[in-house]
């Protein structure tokens, strides 16, 4: 690890005053970036501390959420606000890492996190676009069990390893970021970026922005909403697919339906071709079958990631089936 | 500023790049808390900061200034063991003993959020302020500690003890 500068930032000005140059990282929890620093995946030389800046979890004035970007994912899960208005998210969070990474892992951390992807991780062994632009990709022709099946390119085909986002994606979430020049907000759907060709630019954030804090609109799914992780073992460890439905019914009827997937794409996949499909429609076994496939027509299966499309469908499916019955 | 530890204030390294874990081992010398993975996989080097159970390896010792940190040192010694050490001891909770010192401060504080009513993701009842403490909730609020020697019924036996669910 090369020398590093570490400093605490006291408020979001004091941040971005310190943070932006070359070589700069914010600093939360430290579970993905102190790991990349020894991995040598990352080589910052500068780390801006941005536990100390607001965390609070509060009623947001449209009777929504605001979540301080500094705030702890365990802390999220336990909120009452969370746990009554947002059940997905609380599920999402706590289907995530063990209790410790909760515990030290901030939301505006786990936004900005980087992929698990073994070949991105491994920087003596393989090559990886996303690491070394332009240098090749290993796990499109490698070991790719856990790789995207929607959303890759020919560059890349590493996953968002998020959960949490997974549930701020279905829940139409809202990240606040400031900047030299001042605020500005984007929908959590389209803060992430698909790799294209240049892989290396994950989001859509400036080196001079920092993530503030997340914000939901009031949600109508807290009645019938869940979030299914599916994992190589019951717990601690990585979605090969994850699912997170919220939905609204009117006469066996959806009323209003928000579907996001995890684990098979390189950002929180939002499925609106989904949901279009089912707005309105009764949740048959063919009618969710031909949503599914609206959404998976264009899947890229590869050898060792092909079982996902299955899996997702099968997923979604069980869970439809199961929030479309009576409430609970 | 300080690092409290165990009680006892020390300085923060003067370089950035020592880990939490490694301020401990190397120049404290309170070798309980044991490094595994080094990379955030296992918990064998969980200890409670602000009595919040985190990994030390994945966390940089300046982390911790103006903190207070607690080690296995600090649970218990041989004279008076922590009430988890000697549950262990009786249920057999391990073999080798290199994942215990990291397991019993994971279980110190998991036991303190179950308390505090803080759900898990096989709880059913997300608005229930009072958690049931079953062998799969244990399972589950334990997962971030790995035992290669294959100890967890013990472990789990222990930790139930301790909680005051004793099965039959």
């Amino acid at each position: 690890m090369n020398p590093i500068s570490y400093s605490r930032a006291a408020s979001v000005a004091d941040a971005l005053h310190m943070a932006g140059g070359q070589g700069a990282r914010l600093l939360g929890g430290g579970t993905n970036l102190v790991d990349l620093m020894r991995k040598g995946v990352d080589t910052p030389s500068q780390l801006v501390d941005v536990t100390a800046l607001p965390d609070g979890i509060d009623r947001a004035e449209d009777g929504g959420l605001i979540i301080g970007a500094a705030a702890r994912n365990s802390a999220v899960a336990a909120h009452p606000l969370v746990r009554s208005g947002y059940p997905m998210l609380a599920r999402a969070i706590l289907a995530a890492a063990s209790a410790q990474v909760r515990n030290m892992a901030t939301v505006g951390g786990n936004v900005m996190q980087r992929t698990r992807c073994l070949y991105f991780n491994d920087v003596a062994g393989a090559r990886c676009n996303k690491r070394v632009p332009g240098s090749g990709c290993d796990a499109i022709g490698g070991f790719n069990r856990y790789h995207a099946i929607l959303g890759g390119s020919d560059a890349c085909i590493a996953t968002h390893p998020s959960d949490m986002c997974v549930a701020l994606a279905a829940l139409d979430g809202q990240v606040h970021i400031a900047g030299p020049a001042g605020e500005r907000t984007v929908p959590l759907v389209a803060f992430h970026r698909l790799p294209g060709e240049r892989p290396d630019i994950e989001t859509v954030l400036d080196p001079t922005e920092i993530v503030v804090a997340i914000t939901l609109p009031p949600s109508p799914f807290a009645a019938r909403s869940a979030y299914r992780k599916v994992r190589d073992r019951a717990s601690y460890a990585f979605a090969l697919v994850s699912v997170a439905v919220g939905l609204t019914m009117r006469e066996d009827r959806v009323d209003a339906i928000s579907v996001a997937f995890g684990g098979i794409a390189p950002k929180p996949w939002r499925a609106a071709r989904i949901e279009d499909a089912l707005r309105g429609a009764s949740l048959s076994p063919s009618a969710i079958e031909k949503a599914f496939e609206a959404e998976f027509a264009d899947a890229t299966l590869l050898p060792g990631n092909g079982f996902k499309r299955g899996l997702a469908k099968r997923t979604l499916s069980a869970m439809l089936t199961e929030l479309g019955g009576p409430a609970q | 500023m300080t690092i409290k530890v165990n009680g006892q204030d020390f300085p923060p390294p003067d370089d950035a790049r020592v880990s939490l874990l490694d301020l401990l081992r190397e120049q404290l010398h309170l070798t309980g808390t044991k490094v595994g993975c080094n990379q955030g996989a296992c918990g064998a080097c969980t200890v409670l900061l602000d009595s919040r159970r985190v990994l030390s390896c994945l966390t940089l010792a300046v982390q911790a200034d103006g903190r207070s940190v607690t080690t296995i040192e600090g649970l218990g010694t041989a004279e008076a063991l922590h009430p988890l050490q000697a549950a262990f001891i009786e249920h057999d909770g391990f073999q080798c003993g290199y994942c215990t010192p990291g397991q019993i401060c994971a279980a110190t504080a998991m036991l303190e959020e179950v308390a505090a009513g803080m759900p898990s993701y096989l709880t059913v009842d997300l608005a229930a302020d009072r958690i049931t403490l079953s062998r799969e909730e244990v399972q589950e609020r334990m997962s971030g500690n790995l035992c290669r020697c294959g100890a967890h019924n013990g472990i789990i036996d222990a930790i139930l003890d301790v909680a005051g669910e004793h099965r039959p």
